[in-house]
């Protein structure tokens, strides 16, 4: 079968009067309504649904993904989506579920939310979560929002203006503390790629609002003096906030609540084995500690059938529970409706799936399949901190390139050529020429070894024959892109036709 | 666990990385070791969990009643091809598509989706998606400051008012003031303090919803949208029935500079709230300043075309605290979704549905207004859903009375705004049967004299 790398756009495939027969033929919408409130045109195309199809099928063909292809991509937690958490999402009971619905008619979608918040308690040793923002960045933007409103509760917010990150933090938390008004201020490394409890101490001060961390940090290290930096903290006032990206590294091992962490947000899409879906939608509960919980956004899920919530998870069968929207010193709401609930669903079906050991060995297996990795390479690249990491490992193309002109993108794409996904590139920022591997705990030895012998035969290539490397990928239905003339002369859409 | 490792597998890698136990690999100091039990939700096989699951979903009593309830979240008639093609696993397991050439697939389609928005919307452009109406509304907002170097927002007050608690909350944190437009006794906003209100030059943006939260058709009367851009304020058009784009003047055709709304009526599932897909478009003038991701076409080097995630330099992973946004994942297999219904659809299917929801919508209200007391609250023409005064005083009780009897009568909007405790905004679609009108006319005339009692 030859492969369909021509894929012409749904605009120009239709023709009008194709139309499939989903609808009765409707009166015209000047029956109903005054012509100057109408459009005039609607320039969409009418397609066959075969032609449909096809289109989107063969689109599918082109399209790299867990299902078909191994991703070996730093804190991006690629691992696999169970197809059990799919078919429960899509329970016509949960998925046909009016978001407006008197709580006494959603008991059932209240308790998935409710059994879901108290596992995640137990799991991360947080007093409560909020299952109310839509993804990672969204969360942190919530957790700051609470930040800022605890400083104002308690008559700071002028003064606690500083939000402090590490040189290994994601993008997303400088942006994020931006949306909120706070000063960003960068942390640098020590030479074993942690944070340093003297450098905190230097950085930190009456100023100081909070201080953002990953643990383990985007290199993959435990970051083993968290206890000291967060009491640090505590001491000059500030909160901790955990950026749950590499949560899959720590379950069943250590808990942010017990490392000192006042709030932390998860994202179920890297974690809970959410589909990423090219892109979103993803989910990101945000967990706080006791004194935060009344900054929660709204609504909260409530049983209200019980004196005090209990700490971890606990069967919803005697409880009945309702949306809490009377929450005085709530940060307000981050979305039009409750939750992302599907991706509830999917989280809780993989929660039950696994159960608390089950967890535990998920991070652990996480944990080998990355050590297993690094083992079996660094004698052909630079592994700058050459420890056991966690979940994920970085190593460095800058020797590689100075020898050979070869860089850590190019070495990227000779991977798509061999049928891997590249790995995270240039992130973090403190390694120069930085690839930086997650397997993810669902991958076999085989496959790892597969990964392992692909990335061995492209560093010796890169040394013998660099040019084969700088030409890659040759493989895929196009080769390198330029992004150049897509950003200076941006072509965003189709236009019909004029004339 | 969905973890093939075996015995042998365990103790072969650990020998490579030279580890005498997967315990010696995540050894934590003592301080911060896990000292008491997890409490979590407890291992169940498949075959269990899936019981399980069965239980919570006979735990959803709303499964059988006949329901009219719209207010930013809508019931549609879904083709099965969407969820066929949708669930494909290359589209559903696939990562953001930073590697192009191995993404052909996926960023085309988002280009389609940006182009379907751009046509509906009649603007120049549209991103990749973001959260859902409400986020989009309150980013929109934020290219709107941005733009304007100006910190506050006129809102109009028939916004739904989920999308302006969202606004608030962003607001909070860059601290922008929000005022709001009351609206006029027809239903729309009431444009008549306007002049005023602009005249200090403070706003960045002025916020209409069009259908707004009681159903009314509310785009800007012809000339307003030039005069308040000549006061160096934006438009902003939100839209959270998006079928009403296949039927309504583009919001481009009413004078906005940046629209931005829900696409959940485009297949995507109701979902108890969520996810959704929201939509920015605006025009070119505001390209550089959209957030999220943008998919542009470009040359590959052998000059094939070939599509690529584009001006970047705005995004979060490249300008950290600089970006215009913090938002990284847009929601890309929502926006798949309703890629796959509007190509599905097409001109043809899109217009006999918002044909359907017009009509649908009317006898439903003929049906209820011909009940003695129940009376249109609003007289401005309407799309799928509009606003009934209540006899009795409390729309709350009447709807507890339907509930009783099997019908979500529709949303009361008292629960919103305090004025309206008589009044129900109440949705028809095209998937509303003859048969739900009826039930709902009989209960509602039960419920009419027994109000009469009291």
């Amino acid at each position: 079968m030859p492969a369909f790398t021509e894929t012409p756009l749904i605009f120009d495939i239709g023709q009008d009067g194709r139309a499939n027969n989903y609808f009765a033929e409707g009166a015209p919408l000047s029956d109903f309504l005054p012509l100057d409130a109408l459009r005039d045109e609607l320039p969409l195309p009418d397609n066959s649904e075969l032609d449909v199809v096809r289109h989107f099928t063969r689109l599918s063909q082109k399209t790299f993904s867990i299902d078909t292809n191994f991703y070996p991509l730093g804190s991006c937690t690629m691992k696999y989506n169970p197809r059990v958490n799919d078919a429960m999402a899509n329970l016509p009971a949960l998925r046909d579920l009016h978001p407006l619905v008197p709580d006494e008619l959603a008991q059932g979608a209240l308790a998935v939310m409710w059994e879901l918040e108290r596992s995640l308690a137990s799991l991360f040793g947080m007093a409560a979560f909020s299952l109310n923002p839509a993804a990672g960045a969204h969360a942190e933007l919530t957790a700051l929002l609470i930040a800022k409103k605890y400083f104002k509760k308690y008559g700071q917010a002028l003064t606690r203006t500083t939000v402090i990150v590490p040189d290994t933090a994601h993008g997303t938390n400088p942006a994020s503390a931006a949306m909120v008004g706070f000063k960003v201020v960068s942390l640098k490394s020590d030479a074993r790629g942690r944070v340093s409890v003297d450098e905190i101490k230097k950085a930190i001060g009456s100023d100081t609002a909070v201080v953002m961390m990953t643990n383990p940090n985007t290199l993959g290290l435990y970051e083993d003096q968290i206890k000291e930096i967060t009491d640090a903290v505590h001491d000059v006032g500030g909160l901790m906030y955990y950026d749950g990206a590499n949560a899959n590294a720590l379950m069943g091992n250590s808990r942010p609540g017990d490392m000192g962490f006042d709030l932390m947000h998860l994202n179920l899409h890297k974690t809970f084995s959410i589909p990423h879906g090219g892109g979103g939608a993803g989910a990101g509960p945000v967990g706080v500690a006791r004194h935060l919980v009344p900054f929660l956004p709204m609504p909260v899920v409530r049983a209200t059938n019980i004196v005090s919530e209990p700490e971890g998870w606990k069967s919803s069968d005697d409880f009945t529970f309702a949306l809490d929207f009377n929450r005085e010193d709530s940060i307000g709401t981050m979305r039009s409706f409750w939750s992302n609930f599907a991706h509830m669903v999917r989280a809780l079906s993989y929660t039950y799936a696994n159960g608390a050991e089950g967890l535990t060995m998920v991070s652990k297996l996480a944990v080998l399949n990355a050590n297993y990795i690094r083992a079996s390479v660094s004698d052909l690249i630079e592994i700058p901190y050459d420890e056991y990491n966690r979940h994920e490992f970085v190593a460095s193309a800058q020797a590689i390139k100075r020898e050979t002109g070869v860089r850590a993108l190019d070495i990227g794409k000779a991977l798509l050529d061999r049928g891997y996904h590249a790995p995270t590139v240039y992130f973090p920022l403190l390694v120069p020429e930085c690839l930086m591997i997650e397997p993810t705990e669902t991958e076999s030895k085989e496959t790892l070894d597969g990964f392992i012998a692909a990335f061995r035969e492209i560093l010796i290539a890169a040394r013998e024959n660099p040019q084969s490397i700088l030409d890659a990928p040759l493989n895929t239905v196009v080769k390198r892109i330029d992004e150049t003339r897509a950003a200076r002369q941006p072509d965003l859409r189709w236009h019909p036709p004029t004339g | 666990m969905y973890t093939p490792h075996t015995q042998r597998d365990i103790e072969a890698m650990l020998r490579v990385v030279g580890a005498s136990s997967l315990d010696e690999l995540v050894k934590v100091p003592d301080a911060v070791a896990i000292k008491a039990p997890l409490e979590v939700a407890p291992a169940l096989p498949e075959s269990e969990l899936t019981q399980r699951f069965a239980g919570f979903a006979s735990r959803v009593g709303a499964t059988d009643y006949v329901s009219f309830l719209g207010a930013g979240a809508y019931r549609h008639y879904v083709p099965p091809v969407i969820a066929t093609l949708a669930m494909r696993g290359e589209f559903l397991t696939a990562y953001t598509p930073y590697q192009a050439e191995v993404s052909q697939g996926y960023l085309q389609a988002i280009y389609e989706w940006q182009s379907y928005i751009a046509l509906l919307t009649g603007l120049d452009v549209a991103n990749a998606s973001v959260y859902d109406g409400a986020t989009a509304l309150a980013e929109g907002a934020i290219m709107a400051v941005n733009a304007t170097g100006r910190k506050a927002v006129l809102v109009s007050r028939a916004v739904h008012p989920n999308y302006r608690a969202v606004l608030k909350t962003y607001a909070d944190g860059l601290d922008l003031d929000i005022d709001e437009l009351p609206y006029a006794a027809d239903g729309t906003t009431d444009l008549s303090t306007i002049d005023a209100a602009l005249a200090d030059q403070r706003y960045a943006a002025v916020v209409v919803q069009t259908p707004n939260i009681f159903g009314a058709i509310d785009a800007l009367p012809v000339g307003m949208a030039e005069k308040i851009k000549a006061t160096g304020t934006l438009v902003i058009g939100v839209v959270a029935e998006a079928l009403s784009l296949a039927a309504l003047s583009t919001p481009a055709s009413w004078g906005v500079d940046i629209a931005v709304g829900e696409g959940q009526s485009f297949g995507v599932s109701l979902a108890y709230g969520g996810p959704y897909v929201g939509f920015i478009a605006c025009t070119t003038e505001h390209l550089r300043r959209i957030p999220g991701r943008l998919v542009g076409k470009s040359l590959d080097k052998d000059g094939k075309e070939a599509y690529v995630l584009t001006l970047q330099a705005r995004e979060q992973h490249i300008r950290r605290e600089k970006a215009t946004s913090n938002i990284c994942t847009n929601q890309a297999h929502c926006a798949l979704v309703a890629t796959i219904y509007l190509a599905a659809m097409g001109k043809t299917g899109l217009r006999n549905c918002a044909s359907a929801n017009l009509k649908r919508s009317r006898e439903l209200e003929k049906a209820v207004t011909a009940i003695d007391g129940f009376t249109t609250r609003f007289s401005a023409p309407y799309f799928n859903e509009f606003a009934v005064r209540v006899p009795g005083g409390s729309a709350k009780d009447v709807l507890k009375a339907l509930q009783a009897k099997g019908i979500l009568g529709g949303v009361d909007l008292g629960r919103w705004y305090p004025e309206l405790d008589d009044t129900i905004l109440m949705t028809a679609t095209e998937v509303t049967t003859d048969a739900d009108i009826a039930h709902l006319v009989t209960a509602l005339s039960e419920v009419r004299s027994l109000a009469g009692v009291h």
